[in-house]
C-alpha cells in the first residue's frame, strides 16, 4: 500500500503543509481532506512543502487544481516549495508553473506571502 | 500480474513494473516515466472502465525485448479508445481550473507509443511502449 502522510504547522499567518511519501489516486483523498480542513478554519495562505514527497501522479495534481481558486478568491494562495526534480518534472511537463508559484525552498515561499 | 481493481493496488502495480524495468537495466529516469504512465493507465481502468467496482480485476503484463519495454493492461470493463481523445491545450486547461483528464495526456508524453486494442469478447487492451535501445 502506498504510504502518504501530511503534517500541518504554522509560520505566522502562513500554513505549511508537509507532504510525505507517495501521492496517487489512492492517497489524493488524504491530501484533499488536509486542505479542506484548512479552508474550514478560514486558512487560505498555504505553502506546500514537497521535500519528502517521492512521487506524484495526475490525481495528486488534481487536488491542487481543485482548491487554487478558493484560496485566491479569499486573498490567499497555494504556493509550492522544495520539490524533488522527479516531482517538479511532472508539474513542468503539464505547464503547471504557469498557474502556480514554485519555490526552491519553503522559506522563500513563506517570504513571498509576507512581502 | 492480476490485480483487484482498487486504487490501493496502484502501489503494488508500480512496484511490479519498477522491479521488471530495474531487472532490465533501464535508466532510473526512464523507469520513473514508465511507472507513472502505468499508474495513470491503471487509474483510468479502476475509475472509468470499472467505476471503482472492487470486485473486478485487470491484468498487467510486461514484455521486454532488446529494443522495447512494453506494458500491456487488459480489462473487461467499459471500452475506452484513446485514439478518440485529443490532448488538452494546457494553458486553457489551467486557465479554466479544470480537474482530471490528464492521465492519457501524461501517458503520451512519457511513453513512445500508446495503443488500444479491442479484444475478442468484451476485452480492452492498452499497450504502452518505451524504446530502451
Amino acid at each position: 500500500m502506498a504510504e502518504f502522510s501530511t503534517k500541518h504547522r504554522e509560520n505566522g499567518e502562513v500554513n505549511i503543509l508537509e507532504l510525505n511519501g507517495y501521492l496517487d489516486a489512492h492517497t489524493a483523498q488524504h491530501l484533499e481532506h488536509a486542505i479542506s480542513d484548512l479552508i474550514t478554519k478560514n486558512k487560505y495562505k498555504v505553502v506546500v512543502n514537497f521535500e519528502n514527497l517521492k512521487y506524484i501522479s495526475s490525481a495528486g495534481l488534481g487536488v491542487f487544481m481543485a482548491f487554487i481558486e478558493t484560496m485566491r478568491t479569499n486573498a490567499g494562495d497555494i504556493k509550492l516549495a522544495a520539490m524533488q526534480p522527479s516531482v517538479y518534472n511532472i508539474f513542468d511537463l503539464l505547464g503547471f508553473p504557469l498557474l502556480y508559484e514554485i519555490f526552491p525552498t519553503e522559506t522563500e515561499a513563506v517570504e513571498k506571502f509576507n512581502r | 500480474m492480476k490485480v483487484k481493481s482498487t486504487t490501493e493496488n496502484l502501489a503494488v502495480i508500480r512496484a511490479f513494473v519498477e522491479e521488471k524495468a530495474s531487472q532490465s537495466g533501464i535508466d532510473k529516469s526512464v523507469i520513473e516515466k514508465i511507472v507513472l504512465a502505468v499508474d495513470e493507465a491503471s487509474t483510468n481502468i479502476i475509475k472509468h472502465a470499472y467505476n471503482y467496482d472492487a470486485s473486478t480485476e485487470f491484468v498487467v503484463r510486461v514484455l521486454i525485448s532488446k529494443e522495447e519495454f512494453k506494458v500491456l493492461l487488459t480489462d473487461h470493463g467499459k471500452s475506452f479508445d484513446p485514439n478518440q481523445i485529443t490532448d488538452p491545450d494546457m494553458p486553457t486547461y489551467l486557465k479554466q481550473r479544470r480537474v482530471g483528464g490528464l492521465g492519457l495526456h501524461l501517458m503520451r508524453h512519457l511513453m513512445d507509443k500508446v495503443e488500444y486494442q479491442k479484444l475478442a469478447g468484451d476485452g480492452n487492451q492498452l499497450i504502452l511502449t518505451k524504446k530502451i535501445a
